[in-house]
């Protein structure tokens, strides 16, 4: 018979083109954050702190991906997470932030830099240190494979606990009575 | 005797005439649709009703009912095709329910819900569909349609007005207003109009009651839609 690993799952977190409103929602299953401290640790995380991503049990997702720096953190969690996981409308179809594909997107920066009421002679930010913007904005899995979608804006906090307690449990995972929500 | 053919191998009665969707829905099994609706002839496109009929893929609302037949329908390969038909029609336009009037009472989110679509699958197509909001009492949102042509019919073969209609074809096609400006609010379309009550989805919204019933409290928070439509048919 097998048992439990000693360590710790580890769990690294990041928001690319989201509102951070996914982690909120990840906050919401309350009293639950004590049974999931026992079991996982995090790497990786607005929780933490820390910077760079390292080797990973489980990757989570917010946003989609909308200019280069998206791109790269991607990757880099694909390199590092055995299972990633898209959390959140933005991260699963490009939500908000893809309103933005049916315009260019010079006439977007222009619109906003240049032409919105109250500017002054606004130029667009052309700084090297900025990462460069996407033609369009785009759902993750259509940069690198993404084993999990947790649809949602955002999924709720039950919503979130049933997933990663199915997950880490072994089971596939089920969102049903209800907890599907795509808004 | 009444005839009957198994569906799942449950025995389903149907009159001649009957349609297999339309005998199963009245033996209280359920069989997803978009495009169908009972006071419209079938129009076969949403393809959702796909059922496994003597060994065939066929649409069920345009099949007529047969004797001694064996149809698939709940089953994991049937039910599969339906979400990759989901997860198609999902992409095509601009489907974002969260900045969406109509989510909750929308019938394609419904059934993304009864079938567990959680993901894409496929790349986004993204395509550029300005919005209508010429006429004073309604909204069309062309991002969300389905070309399930319920209002190219209702204001037809109902409303006797033919305000609308698909054009271009293949991946080109696309909901038009018949009028030389292409603008709803030059058409004599009004929002008492059957077609301007039968949008499956979010494309003919109706203006300032957006948002009169929350969310959390719509059609498919009260019950999925499986259960909606057989509850509706035994009524």
């Amino acid at each position: 018979m097998s048992t439990l690993p000693a360590r710790k799952l580890r769990v690294a977190t990041a928001s690319l083109a989201g509102c951070f409103g996914c982690h909120m929602s990840f906050l919401d299953i309350d009293e639950h954050l004590f049974e999931l401290v026992d079991i996982i640790e995090f790497d990786r995380s607005p929780l933490t702190d820390i910077k760079e991503v390292g080797p990973c049990d489980i990757g989570i997702i917010e946003g989609g991906v909308c200019n280069s720096e998206n791109v790269h953190v991607l990757r880099e969690f694909r390199r590092n997470c055995k299972t990633l996981i898209a959390l959140g409308a933005c991260a699963v179809n490009g939500g908000l932030p893809a309103q933005r594909n049916h315009i260019p997107l010079a006439e977007c920066l222009r619109e906003v830099y240049q032409f919105r009421p109250g500017v002054e002679n606004g130029q667009i930010p052309n700084d090297p240190e900025l990462p460069l913007p996407l033609d369009k904005v785009r759902p993750i899995h259509e940069v690198v494979r993404i084993d999990y979608f947790i649809p949602g804006c955002p999924p709720s906090g039950p919503a979130i606990w049933k997933f990663l307690t199915d997950l880490i449990a072994g089971r596939t995972p089920r969102l049903t009575g209800g907890l599907l929500h795509y808004d | 005797m009444t005839k009957q053919f198994l569906l799942d191998g449950q025995p389903v009665p149907f009159e001649d005439g009957q349609t297999v969707l339309e005998a199963a829905r009245a033996a209280g099994h359920y069989i997803p649709s978009l495009c169908w609706h009972k006071d419209f002839p079938p129009h076969g496109s949403c393809k959702l009703c796909v059922v496994k009929a003597a060994g065939r893929h066929v649409s069920a609302c345009a099949t007529p009912a047969k004797e001694g037949w064996e149809v698939e329908s709940n089953t994991p390969e049937i039910n599969g095709e339906r979400r990759g038909l989901l997860q198609m029609l999902l992409v095509e336009g601009n489907h974002f329910c969260p900045s969406c009037e109509k989510s909750g009472d929308c019938e394609l989110q419904a059934l993304g819900y009864e079938y567990e679509v959680l993901t894409p699958r496929f790349r986004h197509f993204f395509p550029d569909r300005p919005v209508d909001a010429s006429h004073p009492d309604v909204l069309l949102d062309f991002n969300r349609c389905i070309f399930c042509e319920l209002c190219v019919r209702a204001s037809r073969d109902i409303d006797g007005k033919s305000v609308f209609a698909l054009t271009g074809r293949g991946i080109d096609k696309h909901l038009v207003v018949n009028a030389e400006s292409g603008r709803l609010a030059d058409t004599d379309f009004a929002k008492t109009d059957r077609a301007a009550n039968i949008c499956p989805v979010g494309v003919i919204l109706h203006k300032r009651v957006g948002f009169a019933v929350p969310i959390g409290e719509r059609t498919f928070d009260l019950a999925t839609i499986s259960e909606k439509t057989l509850k509706e048919g035994s009524s």
